[in-house]
């Protein structure tokens, strides 16, 4: 296997590509939230560069794997995504909360190709996505769905309503992830209302739970992309990651969920991402 | 003046209605399926889940998940009816109903069962009367209320057929089917059910009979009353309103709902900014005492007696 061609390899270029991409759509819109998009670049970069079929010509497909992005304000993530998946062209992504644009601060399914659902108020994407994967086994299609949360989002009891049926009906079409950053808008999940033992919990509600560094693709691949036939479970992968990965300055700090960079600190991120 | 519309012997339990019309769509068209919280009696979808046993999807007394589930169906291209008793399916879901099905734009119908004040003595936690409310500024939601049995039908066929979000309002209360000369389901037109040129009743859902019997109340004062049938709350007919306010020049709304921000909220938006005429709503006023649907129907004056009074009011105030 040639550099050119090796998945992890790839996977990593794309998603240097959507953090230094992401961090200028913040920087230009002085909006944005890029704390939350540096924990789940790696992982979203896996699906979409390593796991997941789709087909951007046809972003209706039936037959598409879907993904959903519950934590809806981490658009820099999203959008940075679907465009090096091919939905649009990159100048679209210079519009990222200007007004009009198609590139809301949350994302809208009637704006932009390649969105699944309308997110952003917490809670909302794991209920869709498993409506997703129910209407798959119901037709007994083949896509997979793929729904990422925050961690602290998990504290909206909507997700263990969606927990219990998805463990019910066993649906292993259905990968929940979650962003186990540990921290949420303001401190520590931890410190407010605490989620561990949280494999534990979803292993109780009838999942298979693994557990991952959210950051190494290597690993996040082998988990993805391994075929869920079989399994008879939905699978819940706990990848922990660091809020604002990436740029020395922004790890590990709440005050980066929604903090945007002046220009020295854009310049320095710049640096530190290659 | 047209003689007033007579009904059909016979009552007609809308939910019956419901039940026979979705089994019937669905044996023609996979893609509908029936979502529930544990709702299945109070639905009527026992028949269907009989039938159509893998096209049933229970989600447990979980609300929020049950309408996200809904808007997930229809990206999985099913046509989702999500049934479950309308003072939870609006209210508890709300912000699902907003984000994930008005906003998102999902093909799914939504079902309120047992609505109105149809559980009387379970209180206000149980009564649906601020529905109307919550989803008339979700203008992407067309929301129809059907006023017999026949309409209903008509409505939850028109719905499947539909390409975009629907809330169905159904009764529990059994009628007989309005009595209307080759009639046709029109979403989006109020329904004449008589002529009148002096005042005219708007009623919705199977309070449209107790306008109708008010204008007959009205006929023997000399008092011809407009009765309309406002099936279709979202979008408002706004041209039939406007017509009764410039022709009969006072309006009474009646509606199984509050008074604030219903039929007649949307009834007094649109006349006060284009037509200024006497508006009086007939409705609840807000949070209700315990009691039957027939002791609240009474005491709120959603009663033929209590809206051809409140007919005459309007007429006074209107100067006439």
């Amino acid at each position: 296997m040639t550099v050119e061609n090796d998945p992890v390899t790839l996977i990593r270029e794309k998603a240097l590509w959507m953090r230094r991409t992401a961090f200028r759509m913040v920087h230009k819109a002085q909006l944005g939230h890029p704390g939350g998009d540096f924990s789940a670049i790696d992982v979203m970069a896996t699906l979409y560069f390593g796991v997941m079929n789709y087909d951007p010509s046809r972003p209706d497909w039936a037959e598409r794997d879907r993904f959903i992005m519950s934590k809806g304000h981490a658009t820099g993530a999203l959008y940075t995504a679907l465009c090096a998946a091919g939905y649009y062209p990159e100048d679209w992504l210079e519009t990222y909360m200007q007004p009009k644009s198609l590139l809301n601060g949350h994302p809208n399914r009637n704006y932009l190709p390649g969105i699944e659902t309308n997110t952003g108020p917490l809670g909302h994407g794991f209920p869709v996505a498993l409506g997703i994967a129910i209407a798959g086994q119901i037709s007994g299609a083949d896509y997979r769905t793929f729904v990422l949360t925050g961690d602290g989002e998990q504290q909206e009891g909507s997700n263990w309503e969606a927990a219990m049926t998805a463990g019910h009906r066993k649906l292993e079409n259905l990968t929940l992830i979650i962003d186990r950053n540990r921290l949420q808008q303001g401190q520590g999940t931890e410190q407010t209302a605490g989620l561990d033992p949280l494999d534990d919990k979803y292993r109780a509600f009838g999942f298979h739970v693994e557990m991952v560094d959210g950051h190494d693709v290597a690993a996040l691949l082998g988990l993805l992309s391994a075929s869920p036939k079989g399994r008879g479970k939905p699978l819940c992968i706990i990848a922990n990651t660091v809020k604002g990965k990436g740029v020395s300055f922004m790890e590990n700090q709440a005050s980066w969920h929604h903090g945007v960079p002046n220009a020295e600190q854009f310049a320095k991120a710049m640096e530190e991402l290659v | 003046m047209a003689a007033p519309a007579a009904t059909k012997e016979g009552l007609r339990d809308c939910r019956d209605a419901w039940a026979a019309t979705i089994v019937d769509l669905a044996a023609n068209d996979p893609r509908i399926v029936a979502v529930v919280n544990d709702s299945i009696g109070s639905s009527k979808l026992g028949g269907f889940q009989k039938q159509f046993p893998d096209r049933l999807v229970n989600v447990g007394i979980a609300e929020q998940c049950m309408v996200g589930v809904g808007a997930g169906l229809a990206n999985g291209g099913k046509i989702p009816f999500v049934s479950a008793a309308s003072c939870f399916l609006t209210g508890r879901s709300l912000e699902q109903v907003k984000a994930d099905i008005a906003y998102a734009g999902f093909n799914v119908k939504l079902v309120g069962q047992s609505s109105g004040v149809a559980y009387g003595e379970l209180g206000a936690t149980h009564h649906s009367i601020e529905d109307f409310a919550w989803l008339r500024p979700l203008t992407q939601i067309t929301v129809i209320v059907p006023a017999d049995a026949w309409e209903t039908a008509e409505a939850v066929k028109w719905a499947a057929g539909h390409e975009g979000p629907v809330y169905l309002r159904l009764s529990r209360m059994p009628v007989p089917d309005l009595a209307v000369e080759n009639r046709v389901f029109r979403p989006g037109k109020a329904e004449t059910l008589r002529a009148g040129s002096d005042v005219t009743l708007i009623a919705n859902g199977t309070i449209s009979h107790i306008a109708l019997a008010a204008s007959d109340l009205l006929a023997a004062e000399g008092i011809n009353a407009r009765v309309l049938n406002m099936a279709t709350l979202n979008p408002l007919d706004e041209e039939a309103v406007l017509a009764a306010a410039e022709e009969t020049g006072a309006i009474v709304t009646a509606e199984e709902a509050s008074i604030r921000g219903g039929l007649g909220g949307a009834v007094a938006e649109l006349t006060s900014a284009h037509r200024p005429v006497p508006v009086e709503r007939v409705g609840f006023p807000g949070f209700l005492p315990t009691g039957s649907v027939e002791w609240l129907f009474n005491e709120y004056g959603l009663t033929p007696e209590g809206i051809a009074t409140r007919a005459k009011l309007s007429l006074q105030r209107s100067g006439k």
